[in-house]
């Protein structure tokens, strides 16, 4: 008989024990690194999709934003749908080229794309000038992602 | 001689009833015609029928401003390649029996043979609307109700000076505007 009450006593004072050691086991579950990541654009954790933001509007011709650096190459201040640049055909040569832009009243591209990695100066567009848009982008009115103080140099303000 | 006179007679005055006959055979037989004609202009101008034998320019035309745009209204093929004006649509189908021998030689059943000839049937197309002053982009685009308050101020350079003055047209200036293009080098205008 009193062994008996002494194991049930035992066992009343275990089970709160057993409950909380349970409940630290959730939590620890809850703590576990599910590979997320926090930085400065906030904490993003992989099982989780964030909603996507919307669409960047690409307003109508504009004047071009002020560059922000020196040998900065301009953003494009147009839209460019459907504007073919391949070997083919570069549609923004047929206004930007030297010989085009007489014409069409479009900005030259610059005489630095006529020379090669070399400084060779070439009689045409360098190959590694072609493909206008590894360097140029059209502008959008995009905020910066985070907070940001960078400023110009005095000589571009 | 005789027989034959009354013969004649017979034919030169058919009765009443056989003219009706021939005359209700003839209008039936017309509409039958007429109707079969023009179904068979309108099954030939569908997406599905060019596509049978220009699938890759299909394929490339669905990134394109008249596939999708965010009015929803379209231009399909024969919007641009077939003439609205029933005698130039005449004309028009009559010269595409040409692509079919065109076709059954196999000038451009395959990528490669198509992406070859591109070039030379791109030339033929912008001959074609140079002479007619682009008169299919016009179906849809009429300058007259272009509005130069809304439209880009390079659109309204452009459009407001050498389209205004008819001294270029809309081909001029918008060559590639539904398909990729071929080599431009030597095009006027072009690199
Ligand atoms: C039976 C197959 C066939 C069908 C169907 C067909 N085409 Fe063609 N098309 C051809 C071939 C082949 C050529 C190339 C002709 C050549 O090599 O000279 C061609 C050439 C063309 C060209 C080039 C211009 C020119 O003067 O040659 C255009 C534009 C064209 N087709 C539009 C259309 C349109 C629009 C449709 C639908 C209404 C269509 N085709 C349906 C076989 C076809
Ligand atoms: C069936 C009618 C139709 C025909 C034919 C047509 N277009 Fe269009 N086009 C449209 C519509 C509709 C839009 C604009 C849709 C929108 O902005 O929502 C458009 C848009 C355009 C744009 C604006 C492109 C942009 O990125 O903003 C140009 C340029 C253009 N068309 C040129 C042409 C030329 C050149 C032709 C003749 C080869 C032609 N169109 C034939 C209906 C047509
Ligand atoms: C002298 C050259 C020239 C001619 C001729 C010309 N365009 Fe344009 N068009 C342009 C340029 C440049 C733009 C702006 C850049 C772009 O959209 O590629 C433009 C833009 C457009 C647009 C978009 C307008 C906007 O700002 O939203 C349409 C639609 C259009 N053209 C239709 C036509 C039609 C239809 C014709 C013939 C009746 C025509 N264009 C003739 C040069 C021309
Ligand atoms: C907005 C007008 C427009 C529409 C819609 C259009 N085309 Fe064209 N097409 C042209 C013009 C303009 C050319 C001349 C070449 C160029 O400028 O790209 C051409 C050229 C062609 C050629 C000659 C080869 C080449 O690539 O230049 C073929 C074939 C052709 N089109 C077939 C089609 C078929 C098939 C469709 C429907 C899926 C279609 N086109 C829709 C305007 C149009």
């Amino acid at each position: 008989m009193r062994t008996v009450t002494i194991a049930i006593l035992l066992a009343a004072g275990l089970l709160p024990v057993a409950a909380q050691a349970q409940e630290t086991g959730s939590a620890e579950i809850a703590n576990v690194n599910s590979g997320g990541q926090s930085s400065l654009r906030g904490l993003t954790e992989l099982d989780e999709t964030r909603q996507a933001d919307a669409f960047k509007q690409i307003p109508k011709d504009r004047s071009p934003f002020a560059s922000a650096y020196v040998y900065q190459p301009p953003l494009i201040p147009h839209q460019i749908r459907h504007y073919e640049l391949s070997t083919n055909a570069n549609k923004c040569l047929s206004c930007h080229s030297f010989k085009n832009s007489r014409e069409s009243g479009a900005t030259k591209i610059s005489v630095t794309h006529y020379a090669t990695r070399e400084g060779q100066v070439l009689s045409d567009v360098s190959p590694r000038r072609y493909f206008c848009l590894q360097c140029h982008v059209p502008q959008v009115d995009a905020r910066p992602l985070v907070v940001n103080d960078f400023k110009p140099v005095d000589s571009l303000q | 001689m005789k027989l034959i006179r009354i013969f004649w007679r017979r034919l030169s005055t058919p009765s009443k009833a056989a003219a009706g006959a021939l005359l209700g055979m003839g209008f039936v037989g017309g509409i039958l015609f007429w109707g079969a004609f023009n179904t068979g202009m309108e099954a030939t101008n569908t997406e599905a029928f060019c596509s049978s034998c220009h699938a890759p320019i299909v394929t490339e035309i669905r990134e394109t401003i008249h596939y999708a745009n965010r009015s929803g209204v379209r231009a399909i093929c024969s919007d641009c390649h077939v003439p609205h004006e029933w005698s130039d649509k005449i004309v028009r189908k009559v010269q595409a029996s040409k692509e079919l021998v065109a076709w059954a030689i196999g000038t451009i059943d395959t990528v490669e043979k198509f992406e070859a000839r591109r070039g030379h049937l791109a030339h033929r197309e912008w001959k074609r609307m140079k002479q007619n002053n682009s008169q299919e982009c016009r179906n849809c685009h009429d300058f007259d109700f272009m509005d130069f308050s809304v439209q880009g101020q390079r659109s309204v350079a452009q459009h407001s000076t050498a389209l205004a003055s008819g001294e270029k047209t809309c081909i001029d200036c918008h060559k590639g505007i539904a398909h990729r293009l071929p080599d431009m080098q030597g095009v006027e205008g072009w690199q």
